[in-house]
């Protein structure tokens, strides 16, 4: 009872600390000379506005919740994937690979597409995970250097093996793909796509895994005392390798995802996408829980997909758009209400105690 | 002249009275105890002293001046000091580097660190507290680490210095030498607040006691006109008995034989060396020693946690030499660890997460893949009530519980297990003598239903007391055997440094 009003008050705070944020923004962007009250009027009206636009941001959201729940978790077994970028890339690779050399019928075609993924990033992961088992190697080392593989390889195979030295693919085969016309329709041409439903199961499934079975409860004791759980007959290096390869999994289901839905053919890219970057941040404004992170990704995806409105319609460059989102984040991450909320209260205290 | 004076402190957490109207006054020059159960309300108490809590009712007066400490810095202003029971020392850092922490003296933004080192020798010297100013904190012992902290209050200049179970982790040597650094204190000009729940302690260093109980002040008295069983029962509120009520032991066929082991620690130098040791089903086995002979590694490779070198482990005439963990556990071993917030509990993990922790994989509370909550939590409430585990309710994390609370949850999981040998390390380690005497009880009990039980301990008094059959460990080797009956504290205290004195029974 006390748990579910704390965490009430907790959301209340988050949106409080959003409306303060805002309001930070808002001076940032009169003193750089632009109308406040027309931008978030963009914001607002290209997260809210029209059915299209809520479906972009939906879009922008999906990515986001995967690779949030691919950090939160191996953060629970006292890892830090940091390479749910490179994950995401392979994933997408794997199922670039399936989507345009397969022939297979649809729907089968897509499942096969999305499992091969997966299991792409999970494999991408299990390398870190061996070597910080094994070999006590730090995974964030290691993860590091597999994203710029996974970067390379991706751009290698887009122009010597899935194109002919081109700087992209062709597009997938229909049959492999996610978007579905009644969410397309839904939402009045927008590109989103089934991977939506699929970030929510993902996101239910980290929930049951954690709190419901045998499995995550070993997790979650590994993250929190390795000593205890090695004392409690636990296997840490087991565990350690699990967990990665689940979040590698769910990084690669967010690459897979994004390619059969969002994109539909891969390029070549100069850079690492950032999303699994921004998943750390997601992660750690939702707590490492799966509910904080489909919030906190609502929250980023969101300003994302607004920002670009900002710029299209209230003329606000994107470099004072970013102020504005990080100076929200900031608010949020900090939990300026909650703080202020208690130093209030623990100040009255010490008014009495000195009365 | 009262140093200290609280009146009429209360102090809630939640729906939780930790503090409820208590007065304590403390004179200047005396050494002033603080005696309550663990979860008594002692360290909330003090925290209120030292600013880290603001009381809801109440006033502080500290030399006969109403004050309102808002934080450690105006603790420090008003010359309290403290010494933490879990130091507070930066491990890479120096002696002077640690003591000067927070309170860098610099000219010109240059800390002068050999005019600091002159200082922390000369207060080193007054005091008598010998400690080298240039040392290494990670390179010095537990002792010396505290007189440290205790330089560090001086340093600020406090002249109340509270300390908090200061003999906790001290060997019987080093609580000597405390006692004599508190009463070398207390000349020089000092008070001194001594947070314990040791009676003997008391008894031969303080002046006068207050004592606590469930948040309420019960008393303080003159330790002159007091004696323990007076200390005790004002404590726990009710007799209680230092004699434990045990019949004599009824040995049967061996439960557990540890032939010619040889284990290194964990720096890879050898800890125990060719030890042999045997126990029967039935008998309580305790091992006493100076701490580091071996102790840990002995229970550690026992419970499959350090791989042996050489040598054989049979439990249940079964040779569970190198097996895992958990294969060892199946096998018929329960083990209450001797750090328990390292081994023993995940302490972020509630409390009934925490009785599952050797069991959770097995009927009735998984059947393979996922954990039935429910059917966890109706036998963590049926072991919180038999173990009497004092906490709000079973989904409070065990971080949130007292040391005792703790230790009583660890054992209940253990014991409820019924294990056939149950290895008990340091397991009064920092509890109150209500948590000890049930303790002991329980380790009888399982005795009494036909267990062998292994009690390792640094408490002479708790080894002596409570075992059948006492070993004295030393390098790793079994130095000798007395039977607890007869023995004296000097004939242990030879073999112990490794003195080969005839014991008193053979094995």
């Amino acid at each position: 009872m006390i748990g579910k009003l704390n965490r009430n008050s907790t959301l209340i705070s988050s949106l409080i600390s959003i409306v303060l944020g805002m309001l930070v923004g808002a001076i940032a962007m009169l003193l750089s000379g632009y109308d406040p009250i027309a931008a978030y009027g963009a914001l607002f009206g290209s997260i809210f506005g029209s059915a299209s636009d809520m479906g972009e941001t939906l879009r922008t959201i999906t990515p986001l919740i995967f690779a949030g729940l691919s950090v939160a978790l191996a953060f629970r077994t006292g890892l830090f994937n940091i390479g749910v970028e490179g994950q995401l890339v392979i994933g997408g690779l794997a199922a670039a690979f399936v989507g345009l050399k397969l022939d297979l019928p649809p729907v089968l075609h897509a499942i096969v597409a999305l499992v091969v993924g997966t299991l792409a990033g999970a494999i991408w992961a299990l390398i870190p995970g061996l070597l910080k088992a094994i070999r006590g190697v730090h995974e964030v080392i290691v993860c590091i250097m597999m994203n710029w593989i996974a970067l390379f390889l991706s751009n290698y195979m887009v122009g010597k093996v899935l194109s002919n030295n081109s700087d992209s693919t062709e597009k997938i085969h229909p049959s492999a793909s996610i978007r579905v016309d009644f969410l397309t329709d839904l939402f009045d041409g927008a590109r989103v796509h089934l991977g939506l439903i699929l970030a929510i199961l993902a996101a239910i499934f980290v929930y049951v895994l954690l709190f419901k079975t045998k499995l995550g409860y070993e997790l979650r004791a590994v993250g929190l005392n390795p000593s205890a759980s090695e004392y409690a007959g636990m296997s840490v290096k087991r565990n350690i390798i699990i967990s990665m390869m689940i979040s590698g999994g769910i990084a690669g289901l967010a690459g897979a995802v994004e390619l059969l839905g969002t994109n539909e053919y891969l390029s070549i890219n100069a850079s690492l996408p950032g999303t699994g970057f921004d998943g750390i941040a997601v992660a750690l404004l939702g707590a490492n829980t799966p509910m904080g992170v489909v919030l906190s990704s609502m929250l980023f995806g969101g300003l994302f997909n607004g920002g670009n409105n900002m710029q299209y319609v209230a003329g606000v460059p994107f470099e004072v758009i970013r102020i504005v989102f990080a100076t929200i984040i900031l608010f949020v991450a900090a939990n300026i209400v909650k703080q202020v909320g208690n130093r209030k209260s623990r100040k009255k205290k010490g008014e009495n105690a000195g009365a | 002249m009262n140093v200290v004076e609280m009146r009429g402190i209360t102090k809630c957490f939640g729906s939780f009275t930790a503090n409820d109207n208590i007065n304590l006054v403390v004179k200047k020059g005396e050494i002033h105890a603080l005696l309550g159960e663990n979860g008594a309300g002692k360290s909330t108490l003090m925290n209120i002293l030292f600013g880290l809590y603001q009381p809801e009712l109440g006033k502080i007066f500290i030399k006969e001046k109403e004050v309102a400490i808002t934080g450690p810095t105006m603790a420090n202003e008003l010359g309290i000091g403290m010494v933490h029971q879990h130091f507070m020392l930066v491990q890479p850092f120096t002696v002077t580097e640690n003591i000067i922490l927070g309170d860098e003296r610099a000219s010109s933004g240059m800390i002068d660190y050999k005019k600091a080192e002159r200082e922390v020798q000369a207060l080193s010297d007054q005091y008598g507290l010998q400690v080298d100013p240039r040392a290494v904190v990670a390179d010095i012992g537990v002792g010396m680490q505290q007189r440290v902290e205790i330089l560090k209050t001086l340093y600020r200049g406090a002249d109340i210095l509270i300390f908090d179970e200061p003999t906790a982790v001290l060997t019987p040597q080093e609580i000597d030498e405390l006692t004599e650094i508190m009463r070398k204190l207390v000349k020089e000009g000092k008070t001194i607040i001594f947070i314990t729940h040791k009676l003997k302690e008391i008894m031969s260093t303080c002046d006068r006691c207050t004592v606590i109980r469930r948040g309420k002040m019960i008393d303080t008295v003159n330790i002159v006109e007091t004696n323990e069983n007076e200390l005790a029962s004002l404590m726990v509120g009710r007799e209680v008995s230092f004699d434990l009520d045990k019949q004599p032991a009824n040995p049967q066929e061996p439960v557990l034989k540890v032939q010619s082991l040889e284990v290194d620690d964990k720096r890879n130098n050898p800890a125990v060396r060719g030890l042999d040791l045997e126990i029967k089903a039935g008998e309580i086995v305790g091992i006493a020693g100076v701490d580091g002979n071996g102790q840990s590694e002995l229970i550690e490779a026992i419970c499959g946690l350090l791989k042996p070198k050489s040598g054989r482990v049979i439990l249940n005439n079964k040779d569970v030499t190198g097996l895992t963990p958990r294969k060892i556990t199946e096998t018929g071993l329960g083990h209450i660890p001797e750090d328990r917030h390292k081994r023993g509990l995940v302490l972020d993990f509630s409390v009934s997460e925490n009785i599952i922790l050797q069991s959770y994989y097995k009927k009735p509370f998984s059947n393979g893949f996922g954990i039935d909550y429910k059917a966890v939590g109706e036998y963590a409430n049926k072991l919180i009530q038999e173990f009497d585990v004092r906490t709000p309710d079973k989904d409070t994390p065990a971080r949130a519980l007292s040391g005792g609370n703790q230790q009583k949850a660890i054992i209940a999981r253990e014991v409820d297990r019924n294990p056939s040998l149950l290895i008990a390390a340091q397991p009064t380690r920092g509890l109150d003598v209500g948590a000890i005497e049930f303790i002991h009880n329980r380790l009888i009990q399982h005795r009494d239903t036909g267990n062998a039980v292994l009690l390792v301990s640094l408490e002479l008094e708790e080894v002596l007391k409570v075992s059948d059959r006492v070993a004295v460990i030393y390098e790793g080797k079994i130095q000798g055997w007395v039977d607890p009956k007869t023995a004296t504290e000097e004939e242990l205290g030879l073999l112990m440094a490794g003195s080969k004195v005839k014991g008193g029974t053979s094995q």
